[in-house]
């Protein structure tokens, strides 16, 4: 209990945050690199969703810390994965929504 | 001797008993899982709005595309990735004990919370001049209006609460009542209002830019 109690001094420096801190700057701006591109809007939206996936991961990684603590990272991930599934199974109404109702064309 | 020993010997003591029964979840302090609880329960709030944006959006012809200039959200985003790098200096800072930099850094990483929800406001505005608000917009449908006002308002919100966090937290830092757990816990939070950031610019803005 006083071990957890007492604060942890996170591993790796100032050095490490930066660097973080520029992979973050650099994927945002890819992100906006690919706003301009000619491009559907379904690619569009993989594409940056993928990228703001990756830039999500490296922050509660290295910023929130989580790739110090593997059982609280499962935790979080394995949860927070099961409610983001969870809210998907509407997606098809959308399309039907939009492609499959006549006062929609 | 372990504690499972201490058990099949059938003499567990009231103090292994106890040590036990308070061993925290991940080794992790109470106030800090407490705040990764609210963050998993958060995202599925903010989840739940992007999704239903996305299937309102999906589903609606002619969707507005009103945003002609990437230049104010790009250095909200600058602004607030960028506070995120103070915040991590300044739990860096109290963890060395240097009371006097976590503080200023935390007052840094406030500020640059003032000026990205200055930001925000200016754009609000912006957009109501333009005669947009919640059930209406010139652009097309008012849907438009009520998921961006709505996404982007929840966001504002949680960056006015942990504006008001970070002032409060740091003056009771400097008073001697907190300490650097409290600073990582509120950083945590910080953490997570960006992170919501990196979808929300996406799915919102970059994906609503007219050509």
């Amino acid at each position: 209990m006083a071990a957890a109690e007492t604060h942890s001094h996170q591993s790796g420096g100032i050095g490490k945050d930066v660097a973080v801190y520029v992979c973050l700057l650099v994927l945002a701006g890819i992100q906006f690199v690919i706003a301009y591109q000619d491009i559907s809007a379904s690619q569009m939206f993989v594409r940056m969703l993928s990228v703001a996936i990756i830039e999500g991961g490296l922050a509660l990684l290295f910023f929130m810390h989580l790739s110090e603590n593997r059982g609280l990272m499962w935790f979080v991930v394995i949860f927070t994965v099961a409610v983001l599934l969870g809210m998907q199974y509407g997606w098809t109404d959308s399309y039907r929504l939009i492609d499959g109702v006549p006062w929609s064309h | 001797m372990s504690q499972a020993d201490f058990s099949i010997h059938g003499q567990v003591s009231r103090t292994s008993a106890t040590e036990i029964m308070t061993e925290p979840a991940f080794s992790v302090p109470a106030k800090k899982m407490a705040m990764w609880l609210f963050i998993i329960a958060d995202t599925a709030t903010f989840a739940g709005c992007l999704v239903a944006y996305g299937f309102i959006r999906n589903a609606t012809p002619d969707w507005p595309r009103p945003f002609h200039s990437i230049i104010n959200v790009a250095l909200m985003t600058f602004i607030l990735l960028t506070s995120s790098l103070t915040m991590l200096i300044a739990v860096r800072s109290a963890q060395k004990d240097d009371k006097a930099g976590a503080f200023r850094w935390m007052m840094i990483t406030a500020v640059l919370g003032i000026l990205f929800a200055v930001l925000h406001i200016r754009e609000w505005l912006g957009m109501i001049g333009e005669g947009a608000t919640l059930f209406h917009n010139p652009w097309g449908t008012p849907l438009f209006s009520s998921a961006f006002f709505s996404i982007t308002g929840l966001h504002l919100l949680h960056v006015t609460g942990g504006v008001v966090a970070l002032i409060a937290v740091g003056i009771r830092y400097q008073g001697g009542r907190y300490n650097a757990d409290d600073l990582e816990v509120t950083g945590l939070y910080w953490h997570f209002v960006d992170l919501v950031w990196m979808f929300v610019v996406p799915l919102i803005y970059l994906m609503n830019l007219s050509h």
